[in-house]
C-alpha cells in the first residue's frame, strides 16, 4: 500500500541496527520488532529524520504486562510515516525492578502526556521526561493499575460480598 | 502528597493574578481544570490538570468479551459515538479476519458520516456561541436532532449509540430512517449555507477568531495533532484518504485543508468537512441501490449473534448464541492497529489478543487527548477570552480525554 515496503524498511533499519532488530514479525501487515532501551533513542532519531523514511508522526505510544515473562513490562511505539503512507511497531521490553527508558519527548512533543499516562498505569520511568506525573489517576495512588496482578474492581470493596444477597 | 500545581505562586510580592479555568466552568464544555497565570488579562502560563472523569476503560475492556466493549467506546467522544463504535467493529473484523458485504459498509459510511456531521455542527455552532453568536447554535440544533433521530431509528438510541455489531447491524435500516436521511439530505445543506452565511464573513467574528491561537504546521506533527485541527495547520493527513477502510476508497471526496491553523482556518476547515460529508452520504445513498436490500451483516455466525426466533426454534442457532454470549469462540492470537477518522482525529485502537474471551490489551489512542496537550503550552502569551475560543475550537470532549 504504501511507497515502501516492510522489507526494504526492514532492510534500511537494519543497515543501521543489525543486531539490536529482534523478533521482526508483520501482524496484519505492520511490521512488529523489538529493541533495546539503550538503542531505542538512536533508532527513533533515525527513522524520523532518515530522508527516504521520514516516520515524522508519532501515532501512539503505551504500556504492556506479561507478568510471566522474564522482561515484564513493555513500551510500544507507534510509528507512522506520512510521505510513504506506512507504519512501524517497535518494542521495548524492561525487567520490573529497572523501569528506566530514555524519554521520546526530545524527539516528538507530542510525546509528553503519552508518557506520563504510560507512568501513570504501568510505572515505567522515562528519563528526562519535563514532567513526569500522574496524569488520570489521583496524585496520591501508589500502584501501577493496569498491571496484571491489580484486580478490575477493589478488593476491599465490601457491598459485593454474597452475604448481602444471601448466598 | 505532591501537589498537582507546578506555578509558583507563593511569591506575596507578584503581580500576577491566578486564575483556576474549570474543573467546571461554563465556557470550557466539560470536565476539565486550567490553572492559568494571568497578567491583567493575558496569560503567562498555565498548568492543565485532566483525568477528572477517568472511567478505567483500558482496564474494564481486560475483562470483557469483545461485544461488550462497544458501550464503552460509545462514552468517548460522545458527540460522534457511532465512529467510535464502529471504529472498534472494524478493529475486531480486522484480527478475526470478517469481510463485510458491500452494503454494510456504505451503510455503516452513512451514520459515520452523519455522527461527523453532528460533531462538527456543534463545535462550530458551539464556537460561534462563544464569540457571541448565538443564533447559530439553535438554528442548527434541529438538524443535530434529525441526525439522533435517525440514529433512533437505526438501533434504538439516540447519544451512546451502541450502534451496529461485529459483522454488521443488529437490524436493516427500515423505511423511516432511509426517509429521515433523505429529509436530512434535502434539507440540511439549505441549513449548513445559512449558518455559514452567519458567521464565515462576519466581520466580529472574523475579528476574534482571525490569527488566534496560530499552529504552524511543523509544530502541529511534532504534538501528533490530527483531525481537523492538523488540517487546519496545512496537512492533508485524514485516516479516509491514506489508510481507506469500510469502502471509503470506492467514494469521491475531497480533504480540505486551510494554511495558518488559527481557529478561524478550524473552523473552515469543519463547514467544508461537512460539505464533504453530504456528498459521501450522496454516494453512498445512490450506491445501496444497486446492493441487494436484505443484507445487513456478514454472514459470520459464530461472531454475529442470531436472531432471538431462530434462538427458539433452530439448534444451530441456540448453540451459537449460548457460545457467543458465553464467550466460547476461539479468537485468533495476534495485535491489531486499526485507526479510523474520529470527529477530532486518528481514533486508533491497539487490541492485543491472547485468544481468550476478552483483549489481553486494549489501548485507545483518544486525539483529544493528545490534541489537548498542547493546549496550556500554546495559551502563554494569549488573551483569556482567546484562550477560551481556542479550546471551544479544538473541540476537546471530557469523555475522550479522560478515557
Amino acid at each position: 500500500m504504501g511507497k515502501i515496503t516492510n522489507e526494504e524498511l526492514l532492510n534500511s533499519i537494519k543497515a543501521k541496527f543489525e543486531s539490536d532488530v529482534t523478533e521482526v514479525t508483520e501482524p496484519y501487515g505492520l511490521l512488529t520488532f523489538e529493541t533495546s532501551r539503550e538503542k531505542i533513542t538512536d533508532l527513533l532519531t533515525f527513522l524520523k529524520t532518515d530522508p527516504a523514511l521520514q516516520f515524522i508522526y508519532l501515532t501512539d505510544l503505551t504500556g504492556i504486562h506479561y507478568p510471566e515473562q522474564e522482561k515484564q513490562i513493555g513500551v510500544i511505539y507507534h510509528l507512522h510515516s506520512l510521505i510513504n503512507g506506512v507504519r512501524v511497531r517497535i518494542k521495548v521490553f524492561m525487567d520490573e525492578n529497572d523501569l528506566h527508558i530514555p524519554t521520546a519527548t526530545t524527539i516528538w512533543d507530542g510525546a509528553n502526556w503519552m508518557e506520563r499516562e504510560t507512568y501513570d498505569f504501568f510505572g515505567v520511568i522515562f528519563d528526562g521526561h519535563p514532567d513526569l506525573r500522574r496524569i488520570l489517576n489521583v496524585d496520591d495512588m501508589t500502584v501501577f493499575p493496569m498491571r496484571k496482578e491489580y484486580p478490575l474492581e477493589d478488593p476491599n470493596r465490601v457491598d459485593k460480598r454474597d452475604y448481602f444477597f444471601g448466598r | 502528597m505532591k501537589t498537582h500545581l507546578l506555578l509558583d505562586d507563593n511569591d506575596p510580592q507578584s503581580e500576577l493574578s491566578t486564575l483556576n479555568l474549570g474543573p467546571t466552568h461554563p465556557a470550557t464544555h466539560g470536565v476539565f481544570q486550567n490553572v492559568l497565570q494571568l497578567d491583567g488579562e493575558r496569560i503567562v502560563s498555565g498548568v492543565s490538570t485532566i483525568g477528572y472523569i477517568h472511567r478505567a476503560f483500558e482496564k474494564i475492556s481486560e475483562h470483557r468479551p469483545f461485544y461488550q466493549i462497544t458501550p464503552l467506546t460509545d462514552r468517548m467522544n460522545y458527540c460522534s459515538s457511532p465512529i467510535n463504535n464502529m471504529g472498534w467493529h472494524m478493529t475486531v473484523e480486522k484480527l478475526l479476519g470478517i469481510k463485510t458485504p458491500k452494503r454494510v459498509d456504505y451503510l455503516r459510511i452513512i451514520i459515520m458520516e452523519l455522527a461527523r456531521i453532528a460533531d462538527h455542527l456543534i463545535c462550530n455552532s458551539v464556537l460561534g456561541v462563544d464569540t457571541g453568536a448565538t443564533a447559530g447554535f439553535f438554528y442548527v440544533m434541529e438538524y443535530r436532532e434529525l441526525i439522533y433521530e435517525i440514529y433512533e431509528e437505526v438501533c434504538g438510541s439516540r447519544l451512546t449509540t451502541n450502534i451496529g455489531r461485529i459483522g454488521g447491524f443488529e437490524r436493516n435500516f427500515n423505511d423511516i430512517a432511509f426517509a429521515k436521511i433523505k429529509k436530512f439530505q434535502k434539507e440540511y445543506p439549505v441549513v449548513l449555507k445559512e449558518f455559514e452565511n452567519l458567521l464565515t464573513r462576519n466581520r466580529i467574528f472574523i475579528d476574534r477568531t482571525k490569527d488566534v491561537a496560530r499552529v504552524p504546521a511543523e509544530t502541529a506533527l511534532s504534538y501528533s495533532w490530527s483531525g481537523p485541527l492538523l488540517r487546519a495547520a496545512g496537512i492533508d493527513y485524514d485516516v479516509r484518504a491514506m489508510e481507506p477502510y469500510c469502502s471509503y476508497e470506492d467514494l469521491d471526496f475531497e480533504i480540505p485543508v486551510g494554511t495558518s491553523g488559527d481557529v478561524y482556518d478550524r473552523f473552515l476547515v469543519r463547514n467544508a468537512e461537512m460539505w464533504q460529508s453530504l456528498r459521501m452520504i450522496d454516494q453512498c445513498m445512490a450506491k445501496i441501490e444497486k446492493e441487494p436490500k436484505d443484507v445487513f451483516h456478514a454472514d459470520v455466525p459464530e461472531f454475529y449473534l442470531p436472531p432471538k426466533q431462530e434462538v427458539y426454534n433452530n439448534m444451530e442457532a441456540l448453540i451459537y448464541h449460548f457460545k457467543i454470549v458465553m464467550g466460547e469462540i476461539e479468537t485468533p492470537v495476534g495485535e491489531v492497529y486499526h485507526a479510523v477518522e474520529g470527529g477530532n482525529g486518528e481514533l486508533g485502537f491497539y487490541l492485543v489478543n491472547d485468544g481468550g474471551r476478552s483483549p489481553y490489551r486494549l489501548h485507545f489512542r483518544r486525539p483529544c487527548f493528545i490534541n489537548y496537550q498542547m493546549y496550556a503550552p500554546m495559551s502563554r502569551g494569549m488573551l483569556l477570552s482567546d484562550a477560551i475560543i481556542n479550546m471551544s475550537s479544538m473541540n476537546v470532549i471530557a469523555g475522550e480525554l479522560d478515557a
